[in-house]
């Protein structure tokens, strides 16, 4: 461990900025030799108790939710609330929102100082030594999901980390746990994707043959079912399937490529360019 | 022993001038209450009590910055276009010391020096807008490697480039300085500074629209594409020499008195070999802008106000200038080329905020408008850079010829002598006297 830690600080540290290739690399050989832990959200049987965003408020010290206010399809997580329920009270349909924990996280690979970090259990957590506050985890993010206390001086980021803290001890995520309906069930990603399917082949009238997260932003951590098409719950359907951070693969290839090249290429045209007298001097 | 104590009161005495010869150098040169000095001194006031604001209550007591909109015109304005506007340095720094046209020498070590203070007071802007600063360091020291992060990259780059700059013109300093053994050794890196801020220039001016390739879905189609990086390379080399053109027609005005003769005689032909490479790669610029447009197939989005809006800034801001410019440098005419600078470089401003934040959330009901405080902070920044600037300009050989003494002697043979008048002479011996 502290010996690959030091191999890739030396190899950070020779070129300076290397590329994405080695982080990907490794995200990805994680992937396969640990799984991925997840959570799946079955809209269908969610009644839009917010039993959920009490118990995550009480897991991590978070002022407590008023249960009052009026549940809409507008409505997002806060720097004071990591999970809320949006949705429509006259339809009784309900959505929990939080962070999705894609498997390649966006925000993680934005992050300068690894301060989001995908942890191979598979939630995405913040650590709040490492961040310096600038926000690109908020740019990057497909779904917007890191809130930033913008009227603290002492600013932190404030998003769900699916419980990581729980998980380290043995115990499920607070909000899974508390579920009345079990409308949300934690698991092995793989495990729920197969109840995920099982559940649409089981009863083809009630779902849209449609697993959200199952390739949004190259697969999430969180997965959903839902009754009515997903754009009328909220969801943003027009998410890249592909893996976000691959999205600037390509530029970060081009560095190192760059960096060694150009100044050879340089170098190259300034002797090139060398009037003849200059050169006789020189050679004298 | 005696030896020793000799050289210790040398040392001792040398230090002192040097220190004597700083204070007196650290005074304003020049009256102290002009336009200038009085807008400067209350815009820079003000910012420092709403900078202690913005440390002691957070950012959001300052800026409009939302959940929604995460960056504001610190980041578009301050950082993404200030970066672009520095790009100068490099194409000409290419140009002089890689492709040897000795031509545009006399320009050089100004835009050098505008460049490096553009990084310290622009890139330095970022540090208001980092929520926890004092956290900076950790992507340059200790573990916190964010390898894959283009930001990661950008602020290396960032980094790297100032030193860089530094030591090029670093020979200014040793010679404002009269340190002629430093100076050799100086003026011997300047190659290798060369070479490497423009790799790095490269990098980091594509880096910086590199930054928002992940926000896809964010940024409306007509700007966003994935040849983001390349666009903002190839535009950060017209928006650097127009930078060049822009401000040394007002610096020809305000240091007149501190330009060398050779600066004098030639400027009118580098504003226009400027000019003309400036024509060529917006029309590039140009052509890559079509390419891209058609590849991402949005003909449906320009019949809508985002589409008029995209045209102005393409047709308006692009093909307009450009062609002002081609103009200008077949008519030979310098006016012409300092308004196609003007309008270039509103047009680069427009451009960077249309990627950061204007077309970014397009889509959302309550668009992000800048505070009045963060514009307030940005023209702080503005503003301290400039007197800085001043105060190098003032000092050391930037826009005058370097003394004597430091200029190779091949370089003296070509240069006109310069013969004092008859008055002058009279002087000269009286002050000898």
């Amino acid at each position: 461990m502290e010996r690959r830690d030091f191999i890739k600080t030396l190899g950070v540290m020779g070129g300076t900025v290397l590329s994405g290739r080695k982080l990907h690399a490794e995200q990805k050989a994680k992937a396969d030799d640990k799984e991925f832990v997840g959570i799946l959200v079955d809209t269908t049987r969610c009644v839009g108790c917010q039993a959920c965003s009490e118990a995550c408020a009480e897991a991590h010290g978070l002022p407590e939710p008023d249960l009052d206010e009026e549940i809409t399809m507008q409505r997002k997580t806060s720097t004071t609330q990591w999970t809320v329920i949006r949705g429509d009270e006259d339809k009784e349909i309900y959505v929990k929102t939080q962070c999705m924990h894609c498997n390649q996280p966006a925000c993680a690979s934005a992050c300068p100082t690894q301060a989001m970090y995908k942890t191979p259990e598979g939630p995405v957590i913040w650590r709040e030594d490492k961040c310096m506050g600038c926000r690109f985890c908020m740019i990057s993010c497909p779904f917007d999901i890191p809130k930033f206390e913008y009227d603290s001086p002492i600013p932190k980021i404030q998003k769900c980390i699916m419980c990581w803290d729980r998980l380290q001890e043995g115990e499920e995520p607070a909000c899974t746990e508390t579920c009345p309906e079990e409308a949300i069930i934690f698991g092995k990603r793989r495990n729920l994707l197969e109840e995920a399917r099982s559940r649409i082949y089981n009863n083809p009238d009630d779902y849209v043959h449609y697993i959200y997260g199952e390739n949004e932003a190259g697969g999430t951590g969180y997965i959903y079912l839902s009754a009515i098409p997903f754009e009328e719950l909220g969801f943003r359907t027009d998410i890249d399937k592909k893996a976000y951070p691959e999205l600037t693969t390509e530029f970060l290839y081009s560095v190192p490529v760059i960096l060694t090249l150009w100044p050879a290429f340089l170098l190259a045209l300034n002797k090139a360019t060398k009037p003849d007298e200059e050169n006789e001097e020189s050679e004298d | 022993m005696d030896g020793g104590n000799g050289k210790y009161h040398l040392l001792k005495s040398e230090s002192k001038r040097f220190f004597r010869f700083f204070l007196s150098e650290l005074k304003p040169k020049g009256p102290l209450l002009t336009p200038f000095n009085i807008v400067a001194a209350i815009i820079i006031s003000v910012g420092m009590v709403l900078i202690v604001i913005r440390f002691a209550t957070g950012l959001g007591s300052v800026t409009n910055l939302s959940q929604e909109f995460p960056w504001g015109i610190w980041i578009g304005f301050d950082v993404v276009t200030g970066v672009a506007f520095a790009g100068g340095a490099y194409v000409l720094t290419f140009m002089v010391y890689i492709l040897r046209l000795e031509k545009y020498h006399s320009v050089v070590r100004i835009t050098v020096v505008n460049g490096f203070l553009a990084y310290v007071f622009y890139a330095g802007a970022l540090l208001l807008d980092l929520g926890r600063p004092w956290n900076v360091i950790n992507p340059i020291i200790g573990n916190n490697f964010g390898v894959s992060s283009v930001m990661f990259l950008v602020a290396w780059h960032f980094m790297l480039y100032m030193m860089a700059e530094f030591v090029e013109f670093s020979p200014a300093v040793a010679e404002w300085l009269g340190w002629k053994r430093i100076h050799k050794v100086l003026s011997s890196l300047t190659l290798a500074a060369v070479i490497f801020g423009i790799t790095l220039s490269t990098l980091h001016q594509s880096g910086l629209g590199a930054l928002f390739l992940m926000a896809k879905n964010k940024i409306h189609p007509l700007w966003y594409s994935e040849f983001i990086p390349i666009l903002f390379f190839v535009s950060s080399i017209f928006a650097g020499l127009s930078m060049v053109i822009f401000e040394g027609s007002i610096s020809h005005k305000v240091f007149r008195h501190r330009l060398s003769r050779e600066a004098h005689e030639k400027h009118d032909d580098i504003v226009l070999g400027l000019g003309r490479i400036c024509a060529g790669t917006m029309f590039v610029y140009f052509f890559l802008k079509v390419l891209v447009f058609l590849h991402g197939q949005h003909w449906s989005y320009l019949d809508t106000p985002w589409g008029y809006w995209f045209l102005v800034e393409i047709i308006g801001f692009v093909v307009v200038p450009g062609g002002l410019y081609t103009q200008a440098v077949r008519t030979r005419n310098i006016s012409l080329i300092k308004i196609a600078s003007g309008i270039t470089l509103a047009g680069i401003i427009l451009n960077r905020l249309n990627v950061s934040v204007i077309a970014f959330k397009w889509y959302a009901p309550h668009h992000y408008i800048p505070h009045w405080m963060e514009i307030w902070i940005t023209l702080t920044v503005v503003f301290a850079e400039l007197i800085v600037l001043r105060w190098i300009v003032n000092r050391m050989p930037i826009l005058s010829d370097p003394p004597a003494w430091a200029q190779k002697k091949k370089e003296l043979k070509r240069t006109i002598k310069y013969i004092p008048l008859e008055e002058e002479k009279e002087e000269w011996t009286v002050s000898t006297m």
